[in-house]
């Protein structure tokens, strides 16, 4: 089974730690929730995951092995990550945005393979998007283009997915639309992690929840294990009230702090 | 939706945007051969057709083969010596600062990016002018490019320097320091130029070099810009994939698993060959680099793979025209060749501009 595990890691900017030391594991076919408020070190830990940057000391390990010492390419082959900008500014059509997800298995030579082009197929018709196929990237609807990133991470056929809070820009409508995508990714074994600060959203696609503050692990688990009214009050400094709903997952509301 | 029905729509697409390929390369490549013909048939002398073709005979075919070929010296001078290579100059020249435009504009997610704007430029003209004061151009004619390609490589290697934190360049940062870059290289070049105002010769040398322009160029020239050019266009065509990846951002490259600074090297390497190349034997020629790719872009989209050969061969085109504009529309004054660059880029690129954000307003 292959798994992503931070050991100790921390990353430092400018002389002062700004994440970690933290340990966590992420297990295969899990769908995970990186929360925390603003600054608690979600993004920095989606791209330990993914490689992106270096830890200053500990270690990010997949399978047991440091990420550092994968090849550059079987990293990207294994570990897909789709950030937070969706903005693209060059007209590129939907067709070769989702072409460049093959980058890491094609020779520099090499004409599209019969895989990657079913690679592509398949990755536009699961995220439904092929009808945009020959669509400017820079035309569409941010619903559209958050789509349109996931599903190039699809086209790498990945082990992982990491998404860097995919629903920031969207409206509610979209935002669970991209939700359930993830979930069913995950339905479908990829593991997937999504960094977001909105918890209320994702609480009830997730399986796991894990929370950051001030770049530390503070809890991890279940959401009922992890999002109690008192961490939430620790963390994020308002006062949380549940309530239960149809759906057997409960929403939280929020309320300006008030000493007690 | 079914399979059919997805493979079909892909294909479409594929066989729509061939089908738009061929029909652009349908124009220009006409466009590009009637550009060099003219460039050799129009001037202050007017040359008859025939006498091209029969020039061309005598210099290209075997010797057996064309002795029964007669045209008066002059004709051959004048074609062999002074159209030819200045207008294969041109081309090569207008062919290596659209590259080296597309390259920049990729690498700095910057459509505004050009030679003359990150630094490229007046680094290699600085390159020049120190070739020509230290006298290792009049010791060995390859100096000049070569300096020149090392003054640009500096340059774009100061401007990296000074805009990148933390891995990341900032666009705007990095177009602030290769305009600062550019101004303080280009005020070095000229007072290495007042100093050696003293050396009469030099000075003028240099002055009439900086001033930029295509005349008097001979076959020296020629070979001392083409087999950069042609390496540069070469060396870009096998980092397309790279560069269309950097073009979204360098995270989102590197976790596509590009190497994203070993790219970065490369392209900058070989943004300052193709510059350099260019710089050397026409001086600082504005706005070939900025327009070129950015018209070329918008009618074939912006994948590199596309995007760079169409661009060099429309560039190499768009400059010979622009020269020949230069010495015919006045004579016998010649415009500076800069000028007219500058008065047919600026409407077209305002033009193309306006139409794009139209375009996308309505879409």
């Amino acid at each position: 089974m292959s798994s992503l595990e931070a050991r100790n890691a921390s990353v430092k900017r400018g002389g002062r730690t700004i994440f970690g030391p933290t340990s966590v594991q992420i297990g295969a076919g899990e769908i995970t929730a990186l929360i925390g408020p603003n600054g608690s070190g979600k993004s920095t830990l989606l791209r330990l995951f993914a490689g992106l940057w270096r830890p200053d000391s500990g270690e990010m390990l997949l399978d047991g092995k440091a990420i550092h010492s994968f090849d550059r390419k079987e990293m990207a082959r294994r570990v897909a990550f789709v950030p937070q900008e969706t903005q693209i500014d060059f007209a590129f059509t939907v067709a070769e945005i989702l072409a460049m997800g093959r980058y890491a298995h094609r020779g520099r030579f090499a004409p599209q393979s019969r895989a990657d082009h079913d690679a592509i197929n398949s990755a536009a018709a699961y995220c439904d998007i092929t009808h945009l196929i020959d669509r400017a990237i820079n035309t569409l609807s941010g619903g559209e283009r958050q789509r349109v990133l996931i599903a190039r991470s699809l086209v790498v056929e990945p082990e992982f997915i990491l998404l860097d809070e995919p629903t920031a820009n969207l409206d509610i409508h979209h935002a669970l639309d991209v939700l359930q995508l993830c979930q069913s990714l995950s339905h479908k074994g990829k593991t997937v992690i999504v960094a977001t600060h909105d918890f209320n959203l994702v609480t009830r696609y997730v399986t796991r929840l894990i929370l950051l503050q001030a770049g530390l692990l503070i809890a991890e688990g279940p959401r009922e294990d992890v999002l109690g009214p008192r961490t939430i009050q620790e963390v994020f400094h308002v006062d949380a009230e549940m309530i239960p709903t149809k759906t057997g997952h409960p929403v939280y509301v929020f309320h300006q702090h008030t000493p007690s | 939706m079914s399979a059919v029905a997805q493979t079909h729509s892909l294909a479409n697409v594929s066989s729509r945007s061939r089908l738009r390929l061929s029909i652009f390369y349908g124009f220009l490549l006409p466009i590009v051969l009637l550009s060099l013909l003219a460039g050799v048939a129009i001037g202050s002398t007017h040359i008859s057709w025939s006498t091209i073709l029969r020039v061309a005979e005598l210099k290209i075919l075997p010797q057996a083969w064309t002795s029964s070929v007669h045209i008066t010296k002059a004709d051959e001078v004048i074609v062999w010596l002074i159209r030819v290579p200045r207008v294969i100059v041109a081309f090569f020249v207008g062919a290596g600062l659209a590259a080296a435009g597309v390259l920049l504009q990729a690498l700095f997610r910057n459509p505004l990016a050009e030679p003359g704007l990150v630094g490229a430029g007046e680094g290699a003209v600085l390159g020049g002018v120190i070739s020509f004061v230290t006298g290792w151009s009049a010791t060995s004619v390859l100096s000049l490019p070569l300096m020149a390609m090392v003054g640009a490589l500096l340059a774009l290697f100061i401007v990296y320097a000074m805009s990148t934190r933390g891995g990341v360049t900032p666009v705007a940062t990095l177009l602030l320091a290769g305009v600062a870059t550019s101004a303080l290289l280009s005020a070095v070049a000229s007072l290495l130029l007042s100093v050696n105002i003293v050396n009469w010769q030099i000075a003028q040398e240099i002055v009439f070099w900086m001033m930029g322009g295509l005349d008097a160029r001979t076959w020296t020239h020629v070979w001392l810009c083409a087999p950069f050019v042609v390496l540069g266009i070469a060396a870009s065509l096998i980092q397309t994939r790279d560069l269309d990846l950097l073009q979204l951002g360098e995270e989102t490259a590197a976790s596509f698993g590009v190497d994203v600074e070993s790219s970065k090297r490369m392209l900058t390497l070989t943004a300052a060959i193709l510059t350099g190349a260019a710089v050397a034997v026409a001086g600082l020629i504005g706005f070939v680099g900025l327009l070129v790719p950015h018209a070329v872009r918008l009618i074939l989209g912006p994948s590199n793979r596309t995007l760079l050969p169409a661009s060099a061969l429309t560039g190499g085109a768009f400059l010979v025209l622009c020269d020949l504009l230069a010495r015919t529309i006045h004579p016998p004054t010649e415009i500076r060749l800069g000028i007219v660059t500058a008065l047919c880029g600026g409407p077209l690129f305002i033009y193309l501009l306006l139409r794009q954000y139209r375009g996308v307003a309505n879409g």
